[in-house]
């Protein structure tokens, strides 16, 4: 492969240090290649890895006698995988949606000229910094049918006032839902009053002078303007949703049962408890395979404005 | 001037309706922080309440006798699982992990960002792409070849191993971080300084460097919150003695000997919770930063 030809070389040959001159194009391939190796290693070949086991009958230890597809097979017979799919989909649609509402609007609010503005946003965006650990252990307490929330109303004398869905195997799957609108949707609404900060104000006050109203201009010129934080918001919270894993732990449990699994858990229990890598592998598999479908239309479009501009 | 336009503002906000939209912004926007901040003011109250005022008490309730017992508790005493000694040890295990993670993770990414920006070679943007995919991948797909990796390292359920699942998951973003912020630092100052005959080093050590303070600080916060909030690798891949403080966390709430104590659980979940609070008190602007470039230029 031929040195560098770009930058470097002629200056430095010039000088007559070749030999200096060629360890220095070469430092930074050199101090590139640990990284290179390592994601290599441990992102690709994994990758390659957990597919090859996915092809296996692995059970309590990875073995290599393949069995083709089978596991996908048994994957798509297993209706507690089923369970965890649907449930993703429930859980990573009402997430997403009801943290675009919530953020956008009150991104909307908070750009209105407010007073402690700074302060207002921090309350909305700390739950963030948690881990989900937390956030599942704090949701868990409040979502106690016995002690939390339904206590408070019922003690406030609403008798019949009913909040147990932690414990509703049908309902489960919806806690999880609220939990992780509460630690997200103050980040999306960053991301909003980022978007909303970056517009023209001479746009807005060219339709004000035209006569819009200000429902009609955040409806006809600010929204459009944020379709690209609407999609950037919505990759970063299905990339959440596919991989919560920690939040279900900590929160349902999985359960009742396992009504409120999501692929992730499923995954885990499958390979470490369950003595069944061959099948969690082909879950993680299928995982991966829905990040891709999410991303790569993704970086296609990325890739695309950047040629644009 | 001035005067005119503060009497235009007054003329407008005394109108009647605009001033009534105007308390209902506020009314909704404060309602709105009650919510968010609710979960933690509960978990703080009963964290301080004795377990004979949880029962019968409500949520809500301000402690009548508050109490440090439960995070004393929490701290040194609490099971979590076989084990009653608390989470303290996990918490400083956590710190132990943490630490040279970030450290290590954030000086490879400085490195692997200079080279990617001001070093490029044929293939260096190929380099970062194939690199960058590793921000996005589920970690479910990398879990049982590390298990077994670490196992043939001699490093299975150590913090060294842990250390090390991080450093190696945490490079894609650091890489990332500093990539994109010395992209905008100008080229003719590094040109100019290997005309002089200025080293790789040399030129990182006196010109980079000194200048990226911010995104240093954005890298260290985003890599602190991501490696304590960790819980995947920390439960997969830790043994009893080495668990990350949001595992021995998990474990203590699960935990059931005797009579449930949910003031100790919530002292124990502020406990993991506050360096994390700290940090994003202390350094919000940095953290916000480190979200939306690791996740929006992703």
């Amino acid at each position: 492969m031929p040195i560098n030809t770009t930058q470097v070389p002629a200056h430095a040959g010039a000088r007559g240090h070749s030999a200096s001159a060629s360890l220095q194009s070469w430092l930074p391939r050199l101090v590139l290649a640990p990284s290179v190796a390592i994601s290599l290693f441990f992102v690709y070949g994994f990758m390659i890895w957990t597919f090859v086991l996915s092809l296996t009958n692995s059970r309590m230890l990875p073995s290599y006698h393949f069995v083709g597809f089978g596991q996908y097979a048994r994957l798509m017979a297993n209706e507690r995988w089923w369970v965890a799919a649907s449930n993703l989909a429930i859980f990573g649609g009402l997430f997403i949606a009801i943290c675009l509402v919530i953020g956008a609007g009150l991104a909307i609010l908070l750009d209105q000229r407010i007073r402690q503005e700074g302060t207002l946003r921090t309350l909305y965006l700390y739950p963030m910094a948690l881990s989900f650990i937390v956030t599942g252990v704090v949701w868990k307490w409040l979502l106690n049918p016995g002690l939390g929330i339904q206590a408070m109303v019922r003690s406030w004398g609403f008798d019949n006032f009913t909040f147990d869905w932690l414990v509703q195997p049908e309902m489960a799957v919806y806690t999880l839902v609220i939990a992780a609108v509460w630690q997200a949707s103050g980040f999306v609404m960053a991301l909003f009053l980022a978007g909303l900060r970056g517009i023209d104000d001479e746009i807005i006050k060219a339709a004000q002078l035209d006569g819009a109203s200000l429902p009609r201009i955040y409806r006809r010129v600010i929204l459009p303007c944020l379709r690209p934080v609407v999609f950037s918001a919505v990759m970063i919270l299905s990339h959440i949703a596919i991989k919560s894993f920690d939040l279900v732990v900590a929160l349902t449990g999985g359960g009742p049962g396992y009504s409120s699994d999501l692929p992730a858990t499923f995954m885990y229990a499958h390979a470490f408890t369950r003595a069944q890598i061959g099948l969690g592998s082909a879950s993680a598999m299928l995982m991966l395979g829905g990040v891709l479908a999410i991303l790569v239309p993704y970086l296609y479009s990325e890739l695309r404005s950047k040629r644009d501009v | 001037m001035s005067d005119a336009m503060s009497r235009g503002q007054v003329i407008r906000r005394q109108t009647p309706a605009a001033k009534a939209l105007r308390g209902l912004l506020y009314a909704v926007l404060i309602v709105a922080a009650v919510a968010y901040l609710m979960p933690l003011v509960v978990m703080l109250l009963t964290s301080i309440k004795p377990l004979a005022e949880i029962t019968p008490g409500n949520l809500l309730a301000l402690p009548r006798s508050p109490t440090v017992e439960p995070w004393a508790k929490a701290w040194g005493e609490a099971c979590t699982g076989m084990r009653c000694e608390g989470v303290g040890g996990y918490f400083w295990n956590s710190f132990a992990i943490v630490i040279p993670a970030v450290i290590i993770s954030t000086l490879v990414g400085a490195l692997n960002g200079y080279a990617l920006t001001k070093w490029r070679f044929k293939g260096s943007n190929l380099v970062f792409a194939m690199m960058l995919f590793g921000c996005f991948i589920p970690f479910q797909v990398v879990l049982l070849p590390m298990a077994q990796t670490l196992g043939w390292l001699g490093l299975a359920s150590s913090r060294s191993g842990l250390v090390l699942v991080h450093v190696v998951f945490g490079i894609a973003f650091t890489t990332l971080f500093f990539r994109n912020f010395y992209v905008g630092i100008p080229d003719e100052l590094v040109n100019a300084a290997k005309l002089d005959g200025a080293g790789f080093f040399r030129i990182f050590w006196r010109i980079l460097l000194p200048v990226s303070a911010p995104i240093i600080v954005v890298s260290v916060i985003w890599q602190f919150t991501q490696i304590w909030n960790d819980f995947l690798f920390g439960v997969a891949f830790s043994g009893h003695d080495t668990q990350p403080v949001t595992v021995a966390l998990n474990n203590l709430v699960n935990t059931s000997t005797g009579a449930k104590e949910y003031n100790v659980d919530m002292a124990a979940a502020m406990i993991a919770a506050l360096p994390t609070l700290v940090v994003y008190v202390l350094a919000g602007k940095y953290f916000v930063r480190g979200l939306t470039a690791g996740s929006v230029k992703g």
